[in-house]
């Protein structure tokens, strides 16, 4: 197998990743910051890695910055914010050419090096807060990006079906943050609260690429390094679920043509479990594939959906149904989604199919392994989960997966909430 | 089989036309553990006028039928191919453009099968009038999926802003109620006329000997018989130069408007390499001016007329060309006249020396960028082919372009008669 190795080194106040390939054409750099999930801090996590890509003390505004990117061949410079399980992660992601393919000397990697670590450790400030035409233009952008999650049916019904049924738990924190934390948000606070990040998240970086490592290396001892205050932050906190007595069905009303429905079930396995391998093959066979039971049935059989499929999340241990059907064909579809839960706890699939299943997961993550920023995906999940398996082990312990467990899995796996975004007229009254 | 040797790429082609007319590229890529493979037809929805092969009268087929015609032909008389593609341990894929109707795999293990497996099923069609009605409600819910998605909404608008006749200013998917109309004949028809593997290209990128992955290709297709060579005649009506209307609304619930501005580009006449050299400089010059980097951004930016959403893009072929530029924004109006403006500019700027160098950097990162991707390649690799362009030899072409060319370019590029503005606005109260 050509799984790319990694090769792990702590380093001053963060962890260096090395993962040396002949696949592509260029070198990623991704740094991936990772603290508790609090609500108070969704806002200031939102708006943050926004403000910073924007200037450094030598690159003082959006348009210097990007030009400096620019002459480095087209450097690209990337950042988000998002939940795995009960942990808030940033990401800042860089890609650069590879000098191998260009006509030209210029020392890339140094240089590109060089300037994120200027955007992390250096921005533009003036008075212990950050710049006010920057923060307020970004605040803007922010405010913006959280009134209109509605304009996108399926992820405002993703996030409505998450804040029902996950209440209680910091999991349904907003990942864009709050209007009312917004507003009241200064340049000075969100510096403030830079200085807490800086130091004490806990800070990872993935450097993949045609390169020789300890060239690599070198470079990074020299461009990165981190004054870090505290080491209290090395605990993944562990995901809570509440006991489910009965689930909910939630309808909500919108303007739209076609109804999201969206089911949240309980799988009560992480990353890192011991069945954790066969809930793959379980959500394989259930909705992952198209040749799974929810599209058979849903699309294929009744002709109900475009799309109908379920994915997994790796931390919290949640299994979401989502399709997209017409207002009218709300009961139908459910019962038919329901019905096929059933059927999986019944074990009705063949070992034939969950061979084939095993298959297809395994030819996805080693698909996902093929692109670098999905290998560094894969291999964070390592950082999250405090457990730390292999790649190559991620891909064998599938092939152990037996049918018996997967019919585990699926009596293991609990309805938590239905939730549909319906049109004003239409369905499910 | 020929090799097609790309030095500073480091990358090696090996391609053979069949006896059949089918063409076939390989792109042996031995550090990859994926093999991916696209089989594609020159037919897309602009498709929608031509000469049945065997007949000697024009017909018009029902809009959204090529995208039809790709949903239908996974399904068989006794089964489904995706599961066939299941069993083999790949997924597969298909999509439809305004040109291109493409279908797709991709494995890590078991490419002989699988790649038997594409060129079997999309080589053996089976319609029924049964199944053709049960496929009418699917494909009624993602056209209804892309009714409630005001970005798509937005980059149709525009384009059908642009275009008086032509069909690309149909939805690729059609409408709910021209699908309708659709029966298993016309797919015959269609299939027909369009499916000779003379009208068609292979590509396989990936982990595997190109030597016997040819010869596994040529028995697959020797082995098939085939109608002669047949001219395919596609009619299109005509096109005036000009945009059909310069500006166009639609409401929707969304919280933000969106505001585009569209350039009807020209294409007539170009050939391969002009035509990527046009594609080269529209994009190199939006990015100048429009990407974060740019001038025209910033002023934007700050002014709060645009957000992150802002993107712009240049599709030309051979029938019909565009670029798009816009976003969200929360002064549509203001954004729309600005962004005139700024392109109107753009005949008195002269651009320096050292500028175009920083934009030929950019886009050559760009590409080695994008070349990671053998989905990318494979995708793009067909797409220019069929336009007369070699993908490999983008890199060459952008680093030979000259600040002359670009500001030629530049004078000759923008003109009222050929813009058009839309937007969607949120729908009001009540």
């Amino acid at each position: 197998m050509k799984i790319t190795k990694e090769k792990m080194l702590e380093k001053k106040g963060y962890r260096l990743h090395i993962l040396p390939s002949k696949k592509y054409k260029t070198i990623n750099i991704v740094a991936k910051f990772k603290s508790d999930l609090k609500k108070d801090w969704m806002t200031k996590r939102a708006l943050l890695p926004m403000v910073l890509q924007k200037a450094t003390q030598n690159h003082s505004s959006p348009r210097q910055l990007q030009s400096a990117l620019e002459n480095l061949y087209g450097t690209i410079l990337s950042s988000d914010g998002t939940k795995k399980g009960e942990n808030h992660v940033i990401s800042f992601r860089m890609e650069v050419a590879n000098e191998a393919y260009l006509n030209d000397q210029t020392p890339l990697l140094e240089e590109a090096l060089h300037l994120l670590h200027d955007v992390l450790f250096n921005p533009k400030t003036e008075n212990g807060a950050f710049d006010e035409k920057i923060f307020n233009r970004e605040k803007q952008t922010l405010e913006q990006k959280i009134t209109s999650i509605k304009d996108d049916k399926m992820s405002y019904a993703n996030m409505r079906l998450i804040d029902n049924m996950c209440k209680e738990e910091p999991y349904s924190y907003h990942v864009h943050g709050y209007p009312e934390d917004l507003e009241k948000l200064t340049a000075a606070d969100l510096y403030e609260y830079y200085q807490t990040f800086i130091t004490t998240d806990l800070l990872d970086v993935y450097v993949i690429g045609d390169f020789d490592e300890s060239e690599t290396e070198r470079l990074m001892d020299k461009y990165f390094t981190r004054e870090q205050s505290s080491n209290d932050t090395n605990i993944t906190q562990n995901s809570t679920t509440p006991n489910i007595d009965e689930s909910q069905e939630i309808i909500e009303q919108d303007e739209l043509n076609q109804g999201k429905l969206h089911l949240g079930f309980r799988t009560h396995t992480t990353f890192g479990d011991e069945d954790y391998y066969a809930l793959q093959i379980f959500n394989g066979l259930f909705g992952g594939f198209p040749s799974s039971k929810l599209f058979m049935n849903v699309r294929e059989k009744h002709s109900l959906a475009y799309y109908a499929a379920s994915r997994f999340e790796s931390h919290k241990g949640l299994l979401l149904v989502f399709s997209g059907i017409a207002p009218n064909d709300y009961d139908q579809a459910k019962t038919i989604i329901l019905e096929q839960v059933e059927a999986m706890r019944k074990g009705e699939f063949s070992e034939e199919e969950v061979e084939q299943t095993k298959e297809l997961v395994i030819n996805q993550l080693l698909e996902t392994m093929d692109s670098a920023q999905g290998l560094i995906e894969i291999l964070y999940h390592q950082v999250l989960s405090g457990h730390m398996i292999e790649a190559e082990e991620l891909v064998n312990n599938i092939r152990y997966v037996s049918k018996q467990e997967v019919i585990d899995m699926a009596a293991k796996i609990e309805l938590d909430t239905i939730y549909f975004l319906t049109s004003k007229e239409g369905g499910a009254q | 089989m020929k090799e097609l040797v790309y030095d500073q790429l480091k990358e090696k082609i090996y391609t053979e036309t069949l006896d059949n007319g089918l063409k076939v590229f390989l792109l042996s890529k031995p550090d990859m553990v994926k093999t991916f493979g696209i089989f594609a037809t020159d037919y897309g929805s602009i498709d929608q006028t031509f000469t049945p092969i065997g007949k000697n009268e024009k017909v018009s087929v029902p809009e959204g039928i090529a995208h039809f015609l790709e949903h239908k032909l996974f399904e068989k008389e006794d089964r489904d191919v995706f599961q066939d593609f299941t069993k083999q341990g790949a997924s597969a894929n298909a999509f439809t453009s305004f040109t291109k109707t493409a279908y797709l795999f991709s494995a890590t293990s078991n490419i002989e099968k699988n790649v038997e497996t594409l060129l079997n099923f999309v080589q053996d069609p089976f319609f029924s009038d049964q199944s053709v009605e049960k496929e009418k409600g699917i494909i009624a819910q993602e056209i209804k999926m892309y009714d409630d998605q005001p970005d798509w909404r937005a980059f149709f608008g525009t384009i059908q802003s642009l275009f008086h006749e032509h069909p690309v200013r149909v939805d690729i998917a059609g409408t709910v109620e021209s699908i309708e109309e659709i029966t298993k004949e016309d797919l015959y028809t269609c299939y027909e006329t369009f499916y000779h593997p003379s009208n068609m290209t292979l590509f396989i990128a990936g982990n595997f000997n190109p030597e016997e992955m040819m010869k596994q290709v040529k028995d697959n297709q020797n082995a098939k018989e085939f109608a002669d060579t047949p001219s395919i005649q596609r009619s299109y009506p005509e096109e005036p130069e000009t945009v059909a209307t310069s500006y166009g609304k639609i409401e929707m619930p969304v919280t933000t408007s969106k505001c585009m501005v569209g350039i009807k580009e020209k294409v007539a006449g170009l050939s391969g390499r002009e035509l990527l050299k046009a594609e080269l400089l529209s994009s190199m010059i939006l990015s100048h001016y429009f990407s974060k980097s740019g001038e025209f951004y910033e002023e934007l930016y700050e002014n709060d007329l645009i957000d992150d959403s802002f993107h712009y893009e240049t599709d030309l072929d051979r029938q019909f060309g565009f670029t798009i530029l816009g976003g969200d924004s929360r002064k549509p109006d203001e954004l729309a006249e600005r962004v005139k403006e700024m392109l109107h500019q753009l005949k008195e700027r002269e651009i320096a020396e050292e500028d175009f160098d920083r934009m030929k950097k950019k886009k050559i990162g760009q590409f080695l960028r994008a070349m990671n991707s053998m989905e990318f390649i494979a995708n793009q690799f067909s797409h220019y082919h069929l336009l007369g362009i070699d993908l490999f030899e983008v890199l060459p072409e952008i680093e030979s372009l000259t600040t002359k060319d670009a500001n030629e370019f530049l004078k000759d590029w923008i003109n009222e008669e050929r813009i058009a503005v839309f937007q969607v606005i949120p729908q009001q109260a009540g």
